[in-house]
């Protein structure tokens, strides 16, 4: 279903310019990690190309071809549990995807013992903690196999050691195909889990450049100026 | 003085020894709002989802409606259900008016309201945190006003008491619709309103005593239900 083609996206909120003319093509291979200043509209391009919103003008348009049902998931900086077992939240979303009752269960189980948590798949999702509940979104989404798959922010609330477990299940996920696209203001974060770099600034797609590239020469002023704003030992 | 302490030991009396005329006046009570709470729970409930969770025109005045019904007087439920079941009245063929069937539609007309409007306020809070993560799951709105439903099912069974709690409670409607026939329409509060102005106050009193212990238990339940269920859940 890869590329993701975007093409002079705009997304305003009443008048307010968020997302300025962003052209773009998410292509298969290459991690891609977006980053910005808070408010530079990550989030909302990350919403536009999963289709949780639509844009004002432009377009976004899945250019590959597809088999069966378009298969892309997201995972959200605040995971979203539902009011029943670990379990239950991946069979949910097995559930709505379409996948048999039988089905279901095999996957779900599989999933959640790849994510390290089968000891807790009978705990009510809710009562876990933040990084546990962070690794069950990512096997919630990931259950459903998906080609791309969009982390928002995915370890900004956790602490360090349940930000690592969540970087090497993105690792993971990766290796099995998936296309990982993330946002993060982490810097760090974004050299250890990226291949290229979109930086954003003021809602305009400012650069894309290879990570290594990106840190030692970026090619453009704003992001020199982020990156030394955000890394003043460099 | 010692009048009323009299009262209240003979109401001890009464309750004590199961005095029938008194339990069968309870049945009737706990039959009719009970039945009600019921009905209004099948409507509520679905209609506060479907609020909470779709966007149609009027959607505000109808919430706005809804909330403001929350305060209907029960007389005047009571008249326009007697206008509509009586003889002459649109509704008159069914032949109800001045049975427990009348005073069962007359509190779910009066409960309707609580039932809908609270549980939409808190579904709807609900919708706020679940919205984009259903939607990113896939979710029909129908499908999540049922996620959503079940997933906030232990502060819906409080809305429910408190809408139990109004219908076992309220004279006016119950007492135009029903008569107050004796061993037919009578239940708890018509009783004591008839008793206490015939004198007979350890009959009144113990329906008062029963009524007020009822409705405590009943919320204390509630409370702890939700209670117990938080903590497990989460």
């Amino acid at each position: 279903m890869l590329p993701l083609v975007l093409d002079q996206v705009s997304f305003s909120v009443n008048g307010r310019s968020i997302i300025d003319r962003v052209s773009m093509e998410i292509t298969e291979g290459p991690r891609t990690v977006i980053i910005g200043h808070n408010g530079a509209g990550k989030s909302v391009l990350m919403r536009l190309c999963h289709g949780l919103l639509q844009p004002t003008s432009g377009s976004v348009a899945w250019k590959g071809s597809v088999n069966g049902r378009r298969r892309q998931a997201m995972v959200f900086q605040r995971p979203v549990m539902l009011r029943r077992s670990a379990l239950a939240n991946i069979i949910y979303g097995l559930k709505l995807a379409g996948t048999t009752p039988r089905e279901c269960e095999m996957r779900a189980r599989d999933v959640i013992d790849a994510v390290g948590l089968s000891d807790v798949a009978e705990r009510p999702a809710r009562v876990l903690s933040g990084g546990e509940q962070q690794r069950l979104a990512l096997a919630r989404a990931w259950a459903l196999g998906p080609e791309v798959l969009f982390l928002d922010e995915p370890t900004a609330n956790l602490d360090p050691g349940a930000s690592r477990d969540v970087e090497t299940l993105i690792g993971q996920i990766r290796a099995g195909g998936t296309k990982i696209v993330m946002t993060t203001h982490n810097l760090g974060q974004a050299k250890r889990l990226g291949d290229e770099i979109l930086f954003l600034n003021q809602g305009r797609l400012v650069e894309r450049t290879p990570v290594e590239q990106f840190f030692t020469k970026p090619a453009s002023a704003e992001a020199d100026a982020f990156i030394r704003g955000e890394l003043p030992w460099n | 003085m010692s009048e009323i302490l009299a009262a209240i030991t003979e109401a001890g009396r009464m309750i004590a020894r199961f005095d029938s005329a008194l339990f069968d006046i309870v049945f009737l009570s706990l039959r009719v709002s009970l039945t009600a709470v019921l009905l209004a729970s099948a409507i509520g409930l679905p209609l506060g989802a479907a609020i909470a969770v779709g966007r149609f025109p009027g959607r505000q005045a109808l919430i706005v409606i809804l909330n403001a019904l929350m305060g209907l007087p029960p007389v005047v439920v009571g008249l326009l259900v007697y206008l509509m079941l009586s003889r002459a009245g649109p509704l008159g063929q069914f032949g109800i008016l001045f049975t427990p069937a009348a005073m069962i539609v007359a509190q779910t007309i009066l409960i309707v309201p609580i039932v809908a409007a609270l549980s939409r306020q808190v579904i709807e809070d609900a919708w706020q945190e679940y919205r984009e993560q259903l939607r990113s799951l896939g979710a029909s709105q129908l499908t999540s006003a049922l996620t959503l439903l079940w997933d906030t099912r232990f502060s819906l069974v409080t809305i429910v008491l408190a809408g139990f709690g109004r219908a076992a409670a309220e004279v006016g409607a119950v007492m135009i619709v029903g008569g107050n026939i004796d061993g037919v329409t009578r239940v708890m509060t018509t009783a004591i309103a008839l008793e206490t102005s015939k004198g007979d106050l350890p009959l009144a009193l113990s329906l008062g005593i029963i009524l007020i212990t009822l409705v405590l238990t009943l919320n204390a339940a509630a409370y702890w239900v939700k209670e117990a269920a938080q903590r497990r859940y989460g």
